[in-house]
């Protein structure tokens, strides 16, 4: 395997059949990312202009903790870290164990990134700060309540392919839909950047 | 509190109820209109249970994958729904004529009419019509065996279905709302629209949204990824152009439209304050996301339009396309700018006057390519040797009414005059103009003309010359109308009025509805007529009209694997240059074996799922509603463990069919387009030298 190591993940000999056949899906995967990133553009864009729509209600500086967010950021980076961790193993050697073993860690990080989201969430809303409050709490718990929504898509979607590789292997099917949950779990990722700078620092700004 | 199990669905939410009460002309109306929905479901079943036809209609239709079934599917469906939204146009003009000071339908009425009839319109017609003909046409004029994902095809079709099933429930379970096409907040919130009617727009546009959104990746990819050898960007036929150009813009456009449904949902059941008059909300932003859709969506659905009015002025005039690289550029052009100018919708609600000036002067802009694209297919006619076939008919038509239609989107593009007229029927006769002639008059020219190609046999084309005529005829006495009311300020969406002169020109709009209906019936009479004489009309080689492009080198109708061997393409026109310069119709050099996706019922499965969550969801019967999704969920990861998707179809069989095909064709005696129009025509083209 390893002397037909080249740029991408391998699927297969180099430039093979499955690797015509992931080209497709890859493709569609990235337009759906683009598409998914026009919703979250105008979930931002209205944050953006709900912001000053306070309406009386608690606003960013009573509501947020920059220490949790903190943490949770650190912890969504080091699972995009622990996934690329997957892709490589995927790729030098097609390590069944070792694919299983890191897809566990970055679900745990996940999971834990999840944990403080959702405690965050119920603390604000133990101050009041609930979405029915204000156009910006509003705004508020659409745009980072989706992105947890997608990231509780992302869990199920790693146990899915648990479950592919315990049932199969790292076939060419399985290693093409590690692809494309790679892609997305970065891509939530991305997103959480967003919302950290635009949110999080320029709520508090 | 509403019921645990039932909602708040209970027995006197239908319109029979009402009228068993209150026995007026209205409620006659309503209780009719549900009925012929339930006796039209009744007769459907009961013709598929006395011919046997369920089984051959799940194993042959509802179920398979393959693109050119899927395409006619929607285009049945989008029939469907098109039948009953020209219905309720001429309800709505009936009513207009009794309007003076009242009429026979109560406001209330009349609003969810033009409700639904733009719902319908938009999302349920024209959207499924032109998702319908790219399935179709595409994989064909591309040399593809089909679309790159084609469960996900079939799942983009189940979606659409569901939202506009829901939208035909709302007939009789309970009502629509009452929000225009459009459903503005604050007046669509809970405040001032409690009951279901609002819900339902929601979860059916919601719904076949994002089946929309599906297929613009499907098409997308498909056109990128799936090209025979040699069939360059610059070698597609226009068709093909203006459907990747869609694809890319559905893409793009049908997410602000999810945003901003799912935020209404939001502010609805969950007491958000997106876009309420209180604690923060900003109703204007809806509009703002909104048209962020809506102005594009005009160009996804006619778009493809232009596309087929390429197709048959080339080929109808036996000529090269003039311009072809300008009218891709134009296509593009269009596509681009379509997204700049979305707050057109909203010049009067304060943005101030250097905002407006922008969005003004980006409208006017489009003119150009669209003026660019005119003169295009102006061109190609120009000198060429023009059959006026019914195609050809409907581009006339276009062509007239268009132009006209276009110079008054230009001065509805000017701040100051749309002040004068925004919301007055002036609008309403602005947007029927571009979008009957752009994209109703360019499906049928495509339907004309790609029919063969999906059955086998050519429409009648004495009936169908007359139903085109009737479209004409009627659309001019119907709409154009209303521009004079607008000016003389009759608002639109208005349940009545009270200014006399307005009643004889509802008389005249009248008689343009009547028209229209009888369009309407002669087309149908068309589809009957021709299809009981299909032997006389029979063209199975499937070049009827001396074609150009790649799909007409196949049978008609087209085997489930398109093409026997891969096709490959030197130049655009392929079949033109191949009929007049080298041999067509030759056995491929290597046979190959291929893969077909088997049949599967995802789409029906997940359609259906997402249907009854929908209707769920409009009755707050939150546990059917919970339960559905879990079986959509459940439905997705279950396919990921299939592993048995495909099935081979061997070289030796595609070999033997392509052969059987060519002695087909050898023994088929060709036509010239002199008798193009007879029974001699079995589509076997005599090419004239291209020009
Ligand atoms: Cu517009």
């Amino acid at each position: 395997m390893s002397e037909n190591v080249h740029p991408g993940i391998n699927l297969g000999a180099s430039h093979g059949e499955a690797h015509h056949g992931s080209e497709r899906t890859a493709f569609g995967f990235w337009i759906f990312l683009m598409s998914d990133l026009v919703i979250f553009g105008i979930l931002f864009a209205t944050y953006v202009v709900m912001r000053p729509n306070l309406a009386g209600g608690p606003g960013p500086s009573e509501l947020y903790d920059l220490k949790s967010i903190a943490k949770q950021t650190g912890l969504l980076l080091a699972s995009s870290f622990t996934f690329g961790l997957v892709s490589l193993s995927m790729k030098y050697g097609s390590r069944t164990g070792a694919v299983a073993f890191w897809l566990v860690i970055t679900a745990a990080l996940g999971t834990g990134f999840l944990y403080l989201e959702i405690k965050d969430f119920a603390r604000m809303a133990g101050d009041g700060g609930i979405p029915q409050r204000s156009g910006f709490l509003s705004s508020l718990w659409a745009l980072v309540g989706l992105h947890g929504l997608h990231l509780v898509a992302g869990l199920a979607w790693i146990g899915v392919m648990l479950a592919l590789i315990t049932a199969r292997g790292l076939s060419d099917a399985v290693k093409s839909r590690l692809l494309l949950l790679g892609l997305y779990w970065h891509f939530l990722d991305l997103i959480w950047i967003g919302i950290f700078s635009v949110v999080f620092l320029g709520g508090m700004a | 509190m509403s019921d645990p199990v039932f909602g708040r669905l209970d027995w006197r939410v239908t319109p029979f109820d009402d009228f068993w009460r209150n026995p007026t002309a209205n409620e006659a109306v309503a209780s009719g209109a549900a009925l012929v929905v339930i006796l039209g479901a009744v007769a459907v079943a009961w013709f598929l249970t006395s011919r046997r036809l369920w089984r051959p209609l799940w194993r042959d239709w509802l179920t398979s994958a393959d693109h050119k079934k899927i395409g006619i599917m929607y285009v049945v469906l989008a029939g469907v729904m098109f039948l009953r939204a020209v219905a309720e146009g001429f309800v709505m003009r009936t009513h207009q004529v009794t309007a003076l000071d009242g009429g026979f339908l109560s406001p209330d009425h009349f609003a969810q009419l033009f409700s639904t009839h733009g719902t319908i319109m938009i999302f349920f017609v024209a959207t499924p019509l032109i998702t319908g003909l790219i399935n179709f046409v595409v994989p064909l004029q591309i040399g593809a065996r089909d679309m790159a994902f084609p469960v996900m095809n079939q799942v983009s079709l189940g979606l659409t279905a569901a939202g506009a099933g829901l939208v035909m429930i709302s007939l009789v379970v309970g009502q629509f709302g009452t929000g225009g096409w459009t459903m503005y907040p604050p007046y669509t919130g809970a405040t001032f629209s409690p009951g279901p009617g609002v819900d339902y727009w929601i979860w059916a546009i919601g719904i076949s949204g994002i089946g929309s959104t599906l297929s613009g990746i499907n098409f997308a990819v498909t056109i990128y990824k799936m090209r025979a050898p040699g069939v360059r960007f610059l070698r597609m036929p226009m068709f093909t152009w203006t459907a990747l150009t869609t694809a890319i813009m559905m893409v793009y456009a049908f997410p602000p439209l999810t945003v901003s449904n799912a935020m209404l949902a939001l502010d609805r059941y969950l007491d958000f304050h997106f876009f309420t008059n209180d604690l923060g909300g900003n109703m204007m932003h809806y509009a703002n996301i909104f048209w962020m859709f809506g102005h594009p969506e005009v160009y996804i659905v006619v778009l493809p339009a232009y596309g087929v009015f390429s197709e048959i002025s080339s080929t109808f005039a036996a000529k090269r396309l003039y311009g072809y690289n300008s009218l891709v550029i134009a296509t593009l052009a269009i596509a681009v700018i379509s997204f700049c100018v979305w707050l057109h919708h909203f010049f009067t609600m304060g943005q101030g006057a250097s905002v407006n000036a922008a969005f003004g002067i980006a409208t006017m802009i489009i003119a150009v390519p669209t003026g660019v694209k005119v003169y295009d297919w102006l061109a190609t006619l120009y000198e060429g040797r023009i059959r006026m076939s019914v195609p050809i008919i409907y581009l006339t038509g276009f062509f007239i009414l268009f132009v006209f239609g276009g110079l008054t989107g230009v001065i509805l593009a000017n701040p100051t005059l749309d002040y004068q007229v925004h919301n007055s029927q002036f609008l309403v006769a602005h947007f029927h103009n571009v979008l009957i002639p752009g994209t109703l008059f360019g499906v049928f020219a495509g339907i004309h003309y790609w029919f063969p190609k999906a059955f086998g046999f050519r429409l009648d084309e004495r009936l169908a010359r007359r139903a085109a005529y009737l479209w004409f005829a009627g659309f001019c006495l119907a709409f154009l109308p209303l521009y004079w009311l607008g000016l003389m300020g009759m608002p639109r969406r208005a349940a009545s009025y009270e200014n006399a002169a307005f009643e004889s020109v509802m008389w005249l709009t009248f008689a343009g509805a009547v028209i229209v209906l009888a369009a309407l019936g002669t087309m149908i009479w068309t589809f009957v007529a021709s299809a009981r004489n299909r032997a006389a009309l029979a063209c199975p080689i499937g070049d009827p009209w001396d074609g150009r492009s790649l799909e007409w080198a196949t049978a008609a109708p087209a085997p489930e694997w398109n093409f026997a061997a891969t096709p490959e393409v030197e130049a655009l026109d392929p079949f033109t240059i191949e009929k007049a310069e080298g041999e067509p119709y030759q056995p491929a050099e290597c046979y190959e074996d291929i893969e077909v996706p088997r049949n599967t019922a995802m789409g029906v499965v997940i359609g259906g799922l997402t249907g009854v969550m929908g209707f769920a969801l409009v009755w707050w019967m939150w546990w059917l509603a919970a339960l559905a999704l879990a079986g959509v969920v459940a439905a997705i990861v279950a396919r990921a463990f299939v592993t048995d998707t495909h099935q081979r179809i061997g070289a030796d069989e595609l070999r033997q069919a392509h052969r059987d095909f060519l002695d087909r064709v050898a023994a088929t005696e060709p036509v010239n387009r002199d008798l193009e129009m007879t029974s001699r025509n079995r589509g076997r083209a005599d090419p004239e030298a291209p020009a």
